[in-house]
This record gives structure tokens, C-alpha cells and sequence, in this order.
């Protein structure tokens, strides 16, 4: 007989619960976002608890920079979650400096900010939007070079969390040329705690999941080769997309704003890279769950794998462009050109072969 | 007097033409996945689904295929043997190297003198076994990724650093090189079944070929 399961109870103290309403957040939002961010980590229902309690606990000491970026990292987490969710980790976090948010400017900033990496030395939380130019020239904040700047905060702080794809791998600055030779964070601080969270912007859920994580276990979520926290980037968009049915069934939109993709088919024609990339905005989605592109109509362009402007591209191809041939030829127009190439040749020596002469023909005949 | 010679061992034979059947419906349902050329009106076909599903299949045949070929490189006859595939090697397999080509150029009037593979062709061969071997290794590479973690997965991670989309691409030219390939030795084998007229195109079904001992110089 299989033993009946009861859940085990799950009670986050009422006096928790009674200090975040005197905040002016609702103790329904608090449980909402203790559950949803315990959700997005794959952690067991049970640590619910734990999370709220970590939350309550700690106020972890935050230094937000931005190097060659578009703010856009800051605008996904600041405008794009669920406001409660946002007030709760800004309420958690002591954001020390952040030039999109913070009130001082100029050299109190910039002091500030020094302050804080003497005083929290090795406690705080390093987060970094934007690449870093090879060449101080190219990005300077408060007369220092952008690679002088992460030097310093990131190899001072407990962990460091590269936001965008651009801090995780270089982005749009170090798509080719790359005219300022920007790299990522890891590529700059060889020797720092790093963890990636690419996305074009970084998807505020996980960048809130991951910050919960290490509140409540004191270290960075578990990651892939390429420093991607695995509850975010363990599964290719195109195996748990919603569209997928209509891929396995062979229905997929040929153009845009054809019937098939006025009826929600398969964008893979269309270019898609979800089969290329791995992220959870299928489960995730985007501002407060939203959407996320494949949602809303357009193919994914692969924004959380490294160098995806230039490897993804073009973004309504499948295929990436055959080197030495021109833009619009295809691998297929290639192909089938090098096929009918081959017979032509070969039916040319045919020809010829059967016309000459050879030893045993003359022989026998 | 021509003798009777069995040239293709079995193993030769079946893995030659499990090959053909496999890259023929490889490169059918592979068509397919890359350019879903049918589309369909509702969703119960399934028609991507068995596309994928026979194109999985027919990957693990055509390794296993493939697999089995190398090891018999080095089990099988003097024809089937590795040492077949590196004519360039030897003085003697330069000269036959340049004789074939000299016959097949028009240069010269007879085919030079083979039992097994001839020269360029066994040159080709070592050139599509190394496709194979790239088709094989990129193909569950792309594969692999629908479970990261898994044997595929991280048998092949470390080729995701070239670039997810330039496996694909890589996958799919070695399907048209490898089309080219089949076109050129169809015809090959039929030119040289009616020049050598050594029952060239019947010897890869039944194994045998007819030799003529007195042109065989050792």
C-alpha cells in the first residue's frame, strides 16, 4: 500500500508575516513571492519558509555598476516584476550604489561607493551590467577605466552577479568588429566569484531568484559550463515552449502575419533559435509573467547564449549565412548547386567515357 | 583464365548498404527538419514527430553501421583493411594514384589493374569516413541538447564553444557534400563496371569479383 503523503505544514511566522505588512506589503504578496521565487530556483515547496526566513534576516550590501551598457538590465528589475516583489528585494538589499537609482552624484557617488567596498569588504553582492572595454578610453566613470572599476568591486566582493548578456559574455559591444575589444566580466576579473545571467535584459525573476538564493544558502545556485545558474538556463527554450505542439505536429507559420501565425503555429521557419538556446522565459516569461517574445509572435534570437549577435544571426534564417557566399544564398541553394554541379560533370564524362575507345574493345571487336 | 575472388566480406557488404539506406532517409527526414517543407492544417500528424523520431532511429543505425566498418578495418580481408585507405603513402600506391587519374582524366587507354578499390577511390573513401565520423559527432551533439546532462550532452559540450548554430551548419553541408558524393560514385561504379569488366557493380551484393591472374603483378 502506498502510504498517503500529507504535506508537511508550512507556516511563515506570523510575526514575519506582520512585519512586512507594516512595510505596506500585503502578507499575500509576501507568501506569493516567497512560493514564486522558491519555484523559479526547483527548490522543494518545503524550504518556503527557509527563503522567508533568509529574507528577513539579511540585508546584503549591494554595488551595481554599469560599464558599456543600455540600462536596460536596471529597467527590467526596477519597472518589470511584480512591484511588491521588487519593493521586497529593494527592501532586502541595501543598494550601496547604482547610478540609475541612487540620490548622490559626482564625487559623493563615487565616494560612496568607495565606502562601501572598505566597509563591506568581501560581504557585499557585485552587480554588473554592461561589457568592459580593453581600452579604458572607451568607458570611464569618475575618471577611472571601466576595467579599473570591476577590478576593484568585483575582486572585493563575496560573489559577483554579471547581469545581460553583455557583463555574462560581451553582449552587443563585443559583437564583431568589436571596435572596443569589450569583454565580459569573467574575461576582466579572471580571479573573481562570477555568476552569469545573460538575456536581453536579464529576466528580473531570476536575477531576483538567484540574489534569494544566495541569502538563504550563503552561495551562488549551481551552474553550467558557461556560468549559467542551471534553474534558469537547464533546458532549451524549444523544449518547453509553448508552441511546441504545433512544431511536432508540422505547423508552422511561413510568414509573418500569415494565417498560420495569426494562429499561434511554430516559428521555427521564421528563424526561432529557441532550439538553439537555453533559458526558461517559457516558464518565466517576461514583466510579471507576462510574455516573452515567442508569446508575443517573434522568434526567440538566442539572447542568453554567448556572441549571439553574431552567431544567431540572421535572426529569420535558420541557418547562419555559409562563409564566402553572398547574404542571400542559402546552405540548401549551395547544396543543391554543388548536387547538380556533380551530375553535370560526371554526366559529361559519362558521355565522353562511352564515346572512346578502349584496349578490350578493340580486342574483342 | 579469369578465377572468381571474394573481394567484400559480409560485414563489408551489410555496413555498405545499411549506410546507403541510412543517408538516404537521413537525408529525406533531415530535408525535413531543416525546412519543414510539408505543413499541415491540424495537430494530430505528428509530422515533425516522426520526422525527428525516424531520423533518431536511422542516426543510431548508421553509427552503429559506421562503428562496426572501423572496427572491421582492421578484422576484415586486404580490401577491407585500413591500410587500403592511405595509397599515398607508398611509392607504389603514388604510381597507382597517378594512373587512375591519368585514366580517368583520358590520359591513358586502360584502367590501371585493381582487385579491390582503386586508388582515387579509396581516397574518397577515407574523405567521406571522415564526413561520416563529423556528421556522427555533430549530428548527437545537436541531439544531445534536449537533456543537458545526459550522455550525449556532455560527451559533446565541449563542440557548444564553436557555436550551436555553426554545428547545424556544419550538419547540413556534409548532408550535401555526402548527396554529391553518392552521385559521383554511382556513376563510378557503373563506369567501372563497364570498363574493367570485372562485375563491379554485382560484387558489392554478392562479394565477388573476377580476377584476372596473369594482369596481377605482386
Amino acid at each position: 500500500m502506498k502510504e498517503e503523503q500529507t504535506p508537511a505544514a508550512l507556516s511563515i511566522p506570523e510575526e514575519t508575516l506582520l512585519k512586512w505588512e507594516a512595510r505596506g506589503i500585503k502578507r499575500r504578496d509576501f507568501i506569493k513571492f516567497c512560493t514564486a521565487t522558491t519555484a523559479a530556483l526547483a527548490l522543494p515547496i518545503t524550504l518556503v519558509p527557509r527563503v522567508a526566513q533568509a529574507i528577513e534576516d539579511n540585508r546584503v550590501p549591494v554595488i551595481w555598476v554599469e560599464l558599456q551598457s543600455c540600462t536596460g538590465d536596471t529597467e527590467a528589475f526596477l519597472r518589470a516584476n511584480q512591484p511588491t516583489a521588487a519593493e521586497i528585494i529593494l527592501d532586502t538589499l541595501s543598494i550601496e550604489y547604482a547610478e540609475t537609482i541612487m540620490a548622490a552624484a559626482g564625487h559623493q557617488a563615487e565616494k560612496s561607493k568607495d565606502d562601501a567596498i572598505k566597509k563591506y569588504q568581501g560581504k557585499y553582492i557585485a552587480i554588473v551590467e554592461g561589457s568592459i572595454p580593453r581600452d579604458g578610453a572607451y568607458c570611464c566613470v569618475g575618471g577611472k577605466s571601466a576595467l579599473a572599476i570591476v577590478k576593484e568591486v568585483c575582486g572585493n566582493a563575496a560573489a559577483t552577479i554579471a547581469v545581460g548578456n553583455c557583463a555574462a559574455f560581451g553582449g552587443l559591444p563585443a559583437a564583431a568588429p568589436n571596435p572596443t575589444g569589450a569583454m565580459s566580466v569573467q574575461e576582466a576579473v579572471p580571479g573573481a566569484t562570477v555568476i552569469n545571467l545573460p538575456g536581453c535584459p536579464v529576466n528580473a525573476t531570476n536575477l531576483t531568484a538567484t540574489v534569494v538564493h544566495f541569502l538563504t544558502f550563503g552561495k551562488l545556485p549551481a551552474t553550467d559550463k558557461l556560468g549559467r545558474p542551471l534553474f534558469a538556463h537547464g533546458k532549451r527554450i524549444h523544449d518547453n515552449c509553448e508552441r511546441r505542439s504545433h512544431f511536432d505536429a508540422g505547423q508552422h507559420a511561413e510568414a509573418f502575419g500569415d494565417p498560420g501565425h495569426r494562429q499561434g503555429w511554430c516559428l521555427y521557419k521564421l528563424g526561432c533559435k529557441g532550439p538553439e538556446t537555453f533559458h526558461n522565459c517559457p516558464t518565466c516569461r517576461y514583466n510579471e509573467g507576462v510574455s516573452w517574445p515567442v508569446m508575443a509572435g517573434h522568434g526567440c534570437i538566442g539572447c542568453s547564449e554567448p556572441g549571439f549577435w553574431d552567431t544567431m544571426s540572421p535572426f529569420y534564417r535558420r541557418l547562419p549565412q555559409v562563409p564566402g557566399f553572398g547574404i542571400e544564398t542559402t546552405a540548401d541553394q549551395i547544396g543543391l548547386g554543388l548536387a547538380a554541379a556533380t551530375a553535370v560533370a560526371f554526366g559529361a564524362h559519362g558521355v565522353a567515357s562511352a564515346l572512346r575507345k578502349n584496349e578490350h574493345d578493340s580486342k574483342e571487336g | 583464365m579469369l578465377e572468381l575472388r571474394y573481394v567484400w566480406e559480409w560485414p563489408v557488404r551489410i555496413t555498405h548498404w545499411v549506410n546507403v539506406v541510412a543517408i538516404v532517409v537521413l537525408s529525406v527526414t533531415g530535408l525535413y527538419i531543416g525546412n519543414p517543407f510539408i505543413s499541415v492544417s491540424s495537430t494530430t500528424p505528428y509530422v515533425m514527430g516522426w520526422m525527428r523520431f525516424i531520423h533518431y532511429v536511422f542516426a543510431y543505425l548508421f553509427l552503429m553501421s559506421f562503428m562496426a566498418r572501423m572496427v572491421w578495418m582492421f578484422c576484415g580481408n586486404r580490401y577491407a583493411s585500413w591500410r587500403e585507405y592511405f595509397p599515398w603513402v607508398t611509392a607504389k600506391g603514388r604510381e597507382r594514384i597517378v594512373g587512375t587519374f591519368a585514366w580517368y582524366t583520358f590520359l591513358r587507354k586502360t584502367p590501371p589493374y585493381e582487385v579491390g578499390h582503386n586508388a582515387l577511390a579509396v581516397m574518397a573513401y577515407a574523405g567521406v569516413f571522415t564526413l561520416f565520423l563529423v556528421q556522427c559527432i555533430t549530428g548527437f551533439a545537436i541531439y544531445g541538447q534536449f537533456e543537458p546532462g545526459s550522455f550525449w550532452f556532455n560527451l559533446t559540450q565541449p563542440l557548444l564553444a564553436v557555436g550551436n548554430q555553426q554545428l547545424r551548419l556544419t550538419h547540413h553541408i556534409i548532408m550535401w557534400l555526402l548527396i554529391g558524393f553518392g552521385i559521383h560514385h554511382v556513376y563510378s561504379a557503373a563506369l567501372m563496371d563497364v570498363k574493367e569488366k570485372n562485375g563491379c557493380l554485382s560484387s558489392i551484393f554478392g562479394g565477388y569479383k573476377f580476377v584476372d591472374p596473369e594482369e596481377e603483378v605482386e
